[in-house]
């Protein structure tokens, strides 16, 4: 009968119609700026860039290698290096960045500069909401408004924040120990020497455990 | 290639559509279809000559999008470029990722780890039904039907998306295969999510099939619509599902063999007709084939690692060379070329897209018909203008 294909369509369409009503199944749209999907925690948007403790400045993770500047497919990364040093999170000292920007106007949230970066320091973000009504650099993200706690990105990766954080235990773990093995060498040998300027000298490093 | 199996008996001359004579009264009107018409999918333009309502001629500008894609990758280390294969084909970015971390695996002979293997069976199946579901969608969209078989389509994809978002980060921007591995594991509860999906999937191709097949209108706007012969489409080297539906025997997984797909058991739909019914539901059956090598693999996945250990992510210099690496995409025969000159950047790099070369049939699939069915017949060999113009 010509028509029977279409009406087997339409008694679809009205399942559809009518179960949407009744089934979570068929009714999918969400009113998303009242109603909100949680985001899956993979989820990733805009580089940010992860500090220690409570002062962002001192604790950036970050020592300037430039290695994301370099790999960055879109090129949006822009850093400056410091002058002066100041110890990381092993106690080892470290220059800084004095200028890290993102325009995140032209990243392409690839995550590359987050796998490329050995040192833990910049993270991923799932904050979308990122609309401005200014249009020069607004987008223009410098290290103050990239730099983000610790603690917060324990909230938005729990999983991948844990691994890391024991990664970087047992980073430090290892310095300490291989540090204290260097300064017990260097008592031992001191011990042994006879000379008496020495001990004053090789006890210095092991004070502030940055050798290496 | 000796799968290669024209079926030659339906063939008969070279049959290009007729050009047609006009009576020589009145002129050809010349018509500028896009590029910002609502069916190019995108920016594209078809300058139309019309003889009345019928198609004289037809030719096809592109380059709207263009972004030098291929001129990038010389300035870009390998690595940084499989975010931008992402933006090709952004419908199904999971495969052209697979096509050139293919490609670089066999210009530097990397072996990728049985795990992964898997995973990439199971994304580029996913990444298949989800795009034949939305360009079946799309179809129907373009031949009037508005908004109710695109929602229908879009609710399944969503679901694949959510899959995507939960493993690679990102729903369509995936970023996901390395050279040698994938780059993060699949949890259990992933597979088992994905389990899921797939579970629901024949009963969303059935419902589809009930509202659309039999549809009278479908048939009468699809068959006999948009011939594609099958020596037209092996000599202009069309690919993927159009080649197929024109009754060409031509699947690169079955002929390459590429990753593991040896190993599972499908089979590989064919069109008698070479027109849009037959393209539509050439997609019908892939899904469903698609769905066989999703439970297969999802039941047989192994354990261990996803990333070769001995794979380098940063500071990959591959010897001087060249490969060519290609996979059945979803949209046909998706390949990489690369050169290799011993530096960090390829000397060249050269993308072999689907939808560009698809296209070039488009004239003779639209010669003789009515300008109502050249929407059609362009969307049913369903292109991505991100890939046509790179």
């Amino acid at each position: 009968m010509l028509g029977e294909g279409i009406l087997k369509g339409l008694a679809e369409t009205a399942k559809n119609f009518a179960g949407s009503f009744v089934s979570k199944e068929r009714m999918t749209t969400v009113e998303y700026p009242e109603e909100r999907l949680p985001l899956p925690e993979a989820s990733r948007n805009f580089p940010f860039l992860v500090y220690d403790g409570s002062d962002w400045q001192a604790g950036l993770r970050c020592v300037a290698c430039q290695i994301c500047e370099k790999e960055c497919p879109p090129k949006c990364i822009y850093i400056e290096k410091s002058k002066d040093k100041k110890p990381d999170y092993v106690g080892k000292l470290q220059i800084y960045p004095t200028k890290f920007d993102i325009d995140i106007s032209v990243c392409m949230s690839c995550q590359i500069c987050v796998e490329v970066c050995p040192f833990e320091a910049i993270k991923m973000n799932n904050e979308f909401e990122l609309a401005t009504d200014n249009r020069f650099g607004g987008l223009l993200l410098d290290r103050k408004e990239l730099a983000k706690s610790n603690e917060y990105y324990h909230q938005i990766h729990p999983t991948e924040a844990a691994e890391v954080d024991a990664r970087l235990a047992a980073e430090k773990a290892k310095a300490e120990a291989k540090a204290k093995a260097a300064a017990d060498a260097a008592a031992a040998k001191a011990a042994g020497a006879p000379a008496p300027a020495t001990p004053t000298r090789v006890a210095k490093p092991s004070e502030g455990e940055r050798k290496s | 290639m000796n799968s290669l199996d024209v079926k030659t008996e339906r063939v008969e001359g070279w049959n290009r559509p007729p050009v047609i004579e006009t009576d020589g009264e009145g002129e050809l009107l010349e018509v500028a279809m896009g590029p910002h018409h609502p069916s190019t999918h995108g920016v594209f333009r078809m300058d139309l000559a019309l003889d009345g309502e019928r198609v004289v001629r037809l030719k096809p500008v592109f380059g709207y999008l263009h972004r030098n894609h291929e001129q990038i990758a010389e300035t870009v280390s390998y690595l940084a470029m499989m975010p931008y294969t992402d933006r090709l084909d952004y419908i199904c970015s999971l495969t052209n990722n697979w096509a050139y971390a293919l490609a670089v695996e066999k210009l530097v002979g990397q072996e990728v780890p049985e795990r992964a293997e898997y995973l990439r069976v199971i994304l580029a199946e996913l990444t298949r039904a989800q795009n034949h579901a939305s360009t079946i969608g799309f179809l129907l969209q373009e031949m009037g039907a508005s908004g109710t078989p695109l929602m229908y389509a879009f609710r399944e994809r969503e679901k694949i998306l959510d899959l995507f978002e939960s493993l690679t980060g990102s729903r369509m921007m995936c970023n996901y295969m390395r050279f040698g591995g994938c780059r993060v594991d699949a949890s259990p509860a992933w597979l088992d999510a994905a389990r899921k999906v797939v579970a629901a999937l024949p009963a969303f191709v059935d419902e589809f099939e009930r509202f659309l097949s039999g549809n009278e209108i479908v048939m009468a706007r699809c068959q006999g619509v948009g011939i594609l012969r099958p020596d037209l489409a092996v000599n202009a080297g069309v690919t993927g599902p159009m080649l197929r539906a024109s009754g060409v025997n031509y699947d690169i997984r079955k002929v390459d063999h590429y990753g593991i797909y040896d190993r599972f058991r499908f089979r590989v739909p064919l069109g008698d007709h070479g027109d849009i019914y037959d393209r539509y539901m050439v997609r019908v059956l892939e899904i469903r084939e698609s769905i066989g090598i999703l439970e297969q693999a999802l039941k047989d996945i192994p354990n261990g690692p996803v990333m070769d250990p001995k794979a380098k992510i940063r500071g990959f210099r591959p010897k001087p060379g060249e490969a060519y690496g290609r996979i059945e995409a979803p949209k046909g025969e998706l390949g990489f070329y690369l050169i290799s000159d011993g530096t960090p950047n390829p000397y060249r790099y050269r993308v072999r897209p689907p939808s560009l070369i698809n296209l070039t049939v488009l004239e003779d699939m639209c010669l003789g018909s009515n300008v109502a069915d050249v929407v059609l017949i362009f969307g049913s060999v369903d292109i991505v203008l991100g890939e046509v113009d790179r």
